[in-house]
């Protein structure tokens, strides 16, 4: 099996493939994850705010039915794998983009994937801030938006710094998935050659790259989080 | 001045009603430090949250300078509570906020100019102490300079009444004296009005002018804090007046009588009392109990005397104590 996969016929076409294929994938993979994070945080975390200051004791309560449907929205989302929502998405995503392949169309079904996932990370986030600031600031006459603009998200930027690496790294994952149908990328490479084509070390080295995005995803997140936090002494 | 009627606050949890307050009427005159304690759970927290509707009264309403709070309307309040700001336990600063935009904070809420904003917290940094903090985090402070910041944070919209709920509970002895010295001065200087809550006698005694004393919701005694020191009445102010308990007290000798002597607010000279009535008047008091305090530099509290050959010797020693100003001199009959 091992000599098989490094033989030299193998090694020789697995270099050509990277020369010619891998530098677009890697973009591909990267500007796909990097935009759909950004798209999927504008939609989510405005309702992870609305999830917390929406209730009965919130900043801001809303109508009852709206934060139902909300919840409902999202744990359903959130309960549908995501090969299946993206299959079950195809018409839409062709009503929105024209088309349902390509590394652009992937985007859609990557965004509603992801917002609901970013919205209960941004929930958790700003759950965890000390509701003694929140009343701090009630006391001072700051209105509801004035706590959720000034108080609410700017201190718990270190947590949804952290949360948005999850995110990032998740939907990173999200669209190497999406190869199999469609999408561009790293995951499509990994597939038609590893899958459809049994050219395994084509495949490793694609799975190889995604491991060094993450990495590379990861470790800026957790320096911007923890660069981004003052209560850390120093 | 602030004017707290009948104020009733319940709570419903689950099917059970807690009754935080109940009833309470309190009047604050301007320019005072006026303190409220009592037992943790008493009631004092949500007192003092109802006086800027951070706590919907049930009934009853707290009316400041003629405006009933409960009247207004959602951004007549906001207003409102610039006038009426407070300083927590947990001092509640803005911890990814530097020291500088921390007192900027209420200002920025008032729309006020960022130039004119930051030269006013840079004045505040000044009356607080800490003008070297404006670019340091609150993380990098100890509780007591935390403390400092988050008055200088209260006092940056110029408010009239300064609510201070436990200001001190967090704080080691020299730095709760020292916060409490800033308090007074604020008070002094400012003319601010500031409402102290606390559950430590000591709070009280070193800087507030009236007390009410809450007990399970109840104001179970109010006035003056050298009045309730030196005669507490209820047997919620006399627990906290002698912690250790006053009761138990020897037997008398057979011809002792016994007088309380009642420091209001003596001067206190620096004379020994019962030493020089000893020498001048010949009598020979036992001291049975005694618990006096300096408050400024007057002496609240009291003592219980017993006076040998009482027949002889009480007139006297009554007459002797009661020429002193503010000292009043009462008999306490046996087993009353
Ligand atoms: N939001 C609330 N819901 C239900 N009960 C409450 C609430 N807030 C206060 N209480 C109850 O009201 C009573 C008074 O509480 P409060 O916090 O005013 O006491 P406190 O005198 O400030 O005590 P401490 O010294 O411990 O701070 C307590 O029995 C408390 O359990
Ligand atoms: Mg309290």
């Amino acid at each position: 099996m091992l000599d098989k996969l490094f033989s030299s016929q193998a090694v020789a076409e697995a270099l050509r493939i990277i020369q010619n294929e891998f530098p677009l994938a890697v973009w591909e993979t990267f500007y796909v994850t990097v935009i759909s994070t950004a798209i999927a945080i504008v939609i989510g975390l405005p309702l992870g705010v609305m999830l917390v200051v929406g209730e009965k004791n919130g900043v801001l309560p809303l109508p009852k039915w709206l934060m139902h449907v909300l919840n409902v929205v999202i744990n359903l989302l959130r309960s549908v794998p995501f090969l299946i929502l993206m299959i079950m998405l195809i018409p839409f995503t062709r009503l929105i983009v024209g088309t349902s392949v390509g590394t652009v169309a992937s985007i859609v079904p990557l965004v509603i994937a992801a917002f609901p996932f970013v919205a209960r990370l941004a929930e958790s986030s700003l759950r965890e801030l000390n509701p003694n600031i929140i009343e701090t600031a009630q006391s001072m006459g700051a209105s509801p938006m004035q706590i959720i603009v000034r108080v609410m998200i700017p201190e718990s930027i270190p947590s949804l710094l952290s949360n948005a690496t999850i995110s990032i790294t998740t939907i990173l994952g999200y669209s190497a998935m999406s190869g199999i149908c469609g999408g561009g990328g790293l995951g499509k490479i990994a597939i038609n050659y590893g899958y459809y084509r049994y050219k395994y070390l084509v495949m490793l080295l694609a799975v190889i790259l995604l491991i060094i995005l993450v990495q590379i995803f990861q470790s800026v997140g957790t320096r911007l989080a923890t660069k981004a936090d003052k209560r850390l002494k120093n | 001045m602030i004017e707290i009627r009948n104020l009733t606050k319940s709570f419903q949890s689950g099917n059970d009603t807690v009754e935080a307050l109940k009833n309470v009427s309190l009047t604050i005159p301007d320019g005072d430090i006026y303190g409220i304690i009592g037992m943790s759970g008493a009631g004092k927290s949500t007192l003092v949250r109802c006086i800027n509707m951070l706590e919907r009264p049930t009934s009853g309403t707290v009316i400041i300078d003629g405006q009933d709070m409960g009247s207004l309307s959602t951004a007549e309040l906001r207003a409102a509570r610039r006038n009426i700001t407070m300083i927590f336990q947990g001092f509640n600063l803005l911890m990814q906020r530097d020291c500088l935009s921390n007192i900027c904070f209420p200002l920025e809420l008032a729309g006020v100019k960022k130039a004119a904003a930051k030269k006013r917290a840079l004045e505040l940094l000044e009356v607080v102490g800490l003008p070297d903090k404006a670019k340091a985090y609150p993380a990098q402070l100890s509780g007591g300079q935390q403390q400092r910041i988050a008055i200088a944070r209260a006092l940056a919209t110029n408010p009239k009444v300064l609510l201070c709920d436990e200001a001190t509970s967090a704080l080691d002895p020299k730095t709760t004296h020292s916060i409490l010295n800033l308090i007074r001065d604020i008070n002094r200087e400012l003319g601010i009005t500031a409402i102290v809550i606390t559950h430590q006698m000591s709070v009280v005694e070193e800087i507030c002018q009236h007390v009410a004393i809450l007990d399970n919701g109840v104001v179970v005694e109010e006035g003056e804090v050298g009045t309730i020191f030196a005669n507490p009445q209820s047997p919620e102010a006399k627990r906290l007046v002698f912690p250790d308990g006053s009761n138990e007290i020897l037997p008398a000798e057979p011809g002792e009588k016994r007088i309380r002597v009642v420091f209001n607010g003596a001067l206190a000279t620096g004379t020994p009392l019962i030493a020089t009535m000893a020498m001048e008047e010949n009598i020979a008091a036992n001291i049975l109990f005694a618990s006096t305090r300096s408050i400024g530099d007057k002496v609240y509290g009291n003592m219980l005397l017993g006076i040998p050959d009482g027949e002889k010797n009480l007139p006297k020693a009554a007459a002797y104590l009661q020429s002193i100003a503010d000292v009043v001199v009462e008999e306490v009959l046996p087993n009353a």
